[in-house]
């Protein structure tokens, strides 16, 4: 039984990738371009060489966490699309704990530093999440607006009180410092960060399918009315897995800035948390198969850079292909328990 | 007649309010249509999208034909087309109308950026303004009361749409829709076509939107046109409480928030200018919270909407 869901998600989830590639194809050829040409190099940028496996890897390690924001409170029955704020305010955080422990101990400092940023972005969103239960007000609509105010509060501080005049190409905040660091994993150029989205996946999976917080999580994602009368802890699972969520994203700005910019800057928000909604929807919502859909996302970002060499198509083709991908797979959801083949035979 | 009146702190007050009627434009639109989508018992969180799309087909048609009022059709259609997706989409069993609106912004700002590279560099022909300032010396106040005509339709239609939503029979099925599916369905009218169509419609007014963006202020194309107002201008509609004439007042509001920290700037307040930027972010938050309520929906809200439940 389980294994015919797992099937019929699979052939489902393949059935609209293909539908998304003859999408896309028909839109490149319309630029007068050969499609099967086109996908080989999609492969070949994404996976078909070391480099652009690493270069995928690299990608995909924030998509994983930021993927989480829109999953783990998506189990709760919330809607939330705040991830790109979260991982801007925990990139943020990190810089500020980067500074202040300055002198102290690496092995000591960089969890610390880690889980400043962590708990800055659980904070904006369990922020979100106390609006929800307390006020009443939707957690799409408000998670959305706090992208703004968190870039909008970035913006103003890497121009103004944490500016480091010493960078002169862009404005940028001061360093978190060269010894918090954490470098790549060794033999390869994919940062460590990787580890760690795959354990927060892992993590969350167990939470999920292995506690009772998580149970009661899916009896309040199923139904709310159920969870109120066999009174289930509403409002501390809105604001926990909302906490959860943004701590993942939070996390995610913390390892753009230890692992990858070392300051914080615009180059924070290019569209990691806005990518990881995809991503959570793709797996259903379901941490274990956020792993590997993270992948195939930041595949498809990491492709983009080669389609624009070999073919000039603009950089944003890779977000049209993400865009049609997205529309197909939830168009999908429509067909689950549809299909002939996946229903269960009468005993 | 005196050249430039020094006009000092009175500036802020006079910037602003030419602000709110300049940047108040795509917010008036795009509210207007989102009203009319929500009203029939869906929510389009895509519009984002559509205007982005919107201000781009429109810069390139004003700029390959001459016509800006072309431009502003052919963005209306795009809106048009992009809400027809979404309406389609949500027509299918199980499918979830914020998840649609959300891919649709993802993807209606990549088809944007993709199809509109080529027209960051040349420029295209503006849209004409009304000039009601003639009488004043003041250039401030000359540039403050220079009224886009898009406004003006935009400032007709408010009405238009509240009395056709309120006093005629296509308004009463698109409300009856909105308020209990069932109900319609009884009456005999297809739900999914009313929603889709009430989307398609709106997609249309948000794409008129986007075509301001593009075609009077700021009046360029570029990537990074579009700052969420498309978002916002959803989160306007709850405070407006799905009242097309309170979107006019709600949406003027939102453009002076907006052209906050431009009008201080212009007096010399430079220092937190990237905080006045969050101004009309905080502002719709604060007014969701103030607004909302806990224990019931909101009053106003159409009953089947997914958001309001």
């Amino acid at each position: 039984m389980l294994a015919r869901a797992w099937a019929e998600t699979a052939v489902l989830t393949a059935g609209a990738l293909l539908v998304t590639l003859a999408l896309f194809g028909a839109f490149v050829a319309a630029r007068g371009l050969d499609p099967l040409a086109v996908y080989a190099a999609l492969y070949v940028g994404a996976f078909g060489t070391w480099f652009s496996l690493e270069d995928t890897l690299t990608q995909a390690a924030p998509l994983m966490l930021t993927a989480l924001c829109t999953a783990i409170p998506a189990r709760a029955g919330l809607l939330v699309i705040g991830g790109e704020g979260a991982l801007v305010v925990g990139g943020l955080v990190t810089v500020l704990a980067g500074v202040a422990l300055a002198g102290a101990a690496p092995a000591l400092a960089i969890p610390l530093v880690c889980a400043a940023g962590a708990l800055a972005g659980g904070g904006w969103i369990a922020a979100a999440g106390a609006l929800r239960h307390f006020r009443g007000v939707n957690e799409t609509i408000s998670t959305l607006l706090l992208n703004y105010v968190a870039i909008a509060i970035m913006n103003h501080l890497v121009t103004g009180p944490m500016r480091d005049f010493e960078q002169v190409l862009k404005p940028a905040s001061w360093p978190v410092g060269e010894a918090f660091m954490i470098g790549d994993i060794p033999g390869t150029s994919i940062h460590r960060g990787l580890a760690l989205g795959v354990a927060a996946c892992a993590a969350a999976w167990v939470l999920a399918r292995r506690t009772t917080f998580g149970f009661g999580v899916d009896v309040l994602g199923g139904n709310e009315r159920a969870a109120r009368l066999v009174g289930l802890p509403i409002g501390a699972m809105v604001l926990v897995t909302c906490f959860l969520g943004g701590a993942a994203a939070g996390l995610a700005g913390a390892v753009e800035i230890v692992a990858v910019h070392g300051f914080a800057s615009a180059s924070l928000a290019v569209g990691y948390g806005y990518a990881g909604i995809l991503v959570a929807f793709l797996a259903r919502q379901n941490p274990l198969a956020v792993i590997p859909v993270a992948i195939l996302v930041g595949g498809i970002s990491a492709s983009g850079g080669l389609l624009q060499r070999r073919f000039g198509l603009p950089d944003a083709a890779t977000l049209v292909l993400q865009g049609i991908l997205f529309v197909a797979v939830l168009a999908s959801h429509a067909l689950h328990g549809r299909l002939r083949a996946f229903r269960a035979r009468p005993a | 007649m005196t050249p430039a009146v020094e006009l000092g702190w009175w500036g802020v007050p006079i910037a602003v309010v030419g602000g709110a009627i300049r940047v108040s434009t795509p917010y008036l639109f795009v509210s207007l249509g989102e009203t009319l989508t929500e009203k029939s018992g869906r929510v389009n969180l895509g519009l984002e999208g559509t205007l982005v799309m919107g201000a781009m087909s429109a810069y390139a048609v004003a700029y390959l034909s001459g016509s800006p009022w072309l431009g502003v059709l052919v963005a209306g259609l795009a809106g048009a087309l992009l809400g027809l997706v979404h309406g389609a989409v949500c027509s299918l069993p199980r499918v979830n109308d914020v998840a649609v609106g959300i891919a649709l912004f993802l993807l209606g700002t990549g088809l944007a950026f993709y199809l509109g590279k080529p027209y960051i560099e040349p420029s295209a022909p503006r849209l004409p303004h009304v000039s009601l300032g003639a009488w004043s010396a003041s250039p401030q106040v000359r540039a403050a009361l220079e009224i886009n005509a898009l406004f003006v339709a935009g400032a007709v239609l408010a009405p238009l749409l509240r009395w056709a939503l309120r006093s005629t029979r296509w308004g009463l099925v698109v409300r009856a829709t909105g308020d209990n599916a069932d109900a319609a369905r009884a009456l005999g009218h297809s739900v999914a076509a009313v929603r889709t169509l009430a989307t398609v419609l709106g997609g249309f007014l948000a794409g008129v939107g986007g075509s301001f963006l593009s075609l009077y202020y700021p009046g360029t194309w570029n990537e990074g046109l579009s700052s969420g107002q498309g978002l916002m201008a959803i989160a306007l509609v709850i405070f407006a409480r799905w009242n097309p004439t309170h979107c006019l007042w709600v949406s003027l509001l939102f453009g002076g928030a907006t052209a906050l920290g431009p009008a201080l700037q212009s007096v010399g307040i430079t220092s937190n200018y990237y905080l006045y930027g969050a101004a009309p972010y905080a502002l719709t938050l604060a007014l969701l919270v103030w607004s909302s309520s806990p224990k019931q929906a909101l009053a106003g809200a159409p009953s089947e909407l997914s958001i309001s439940r």
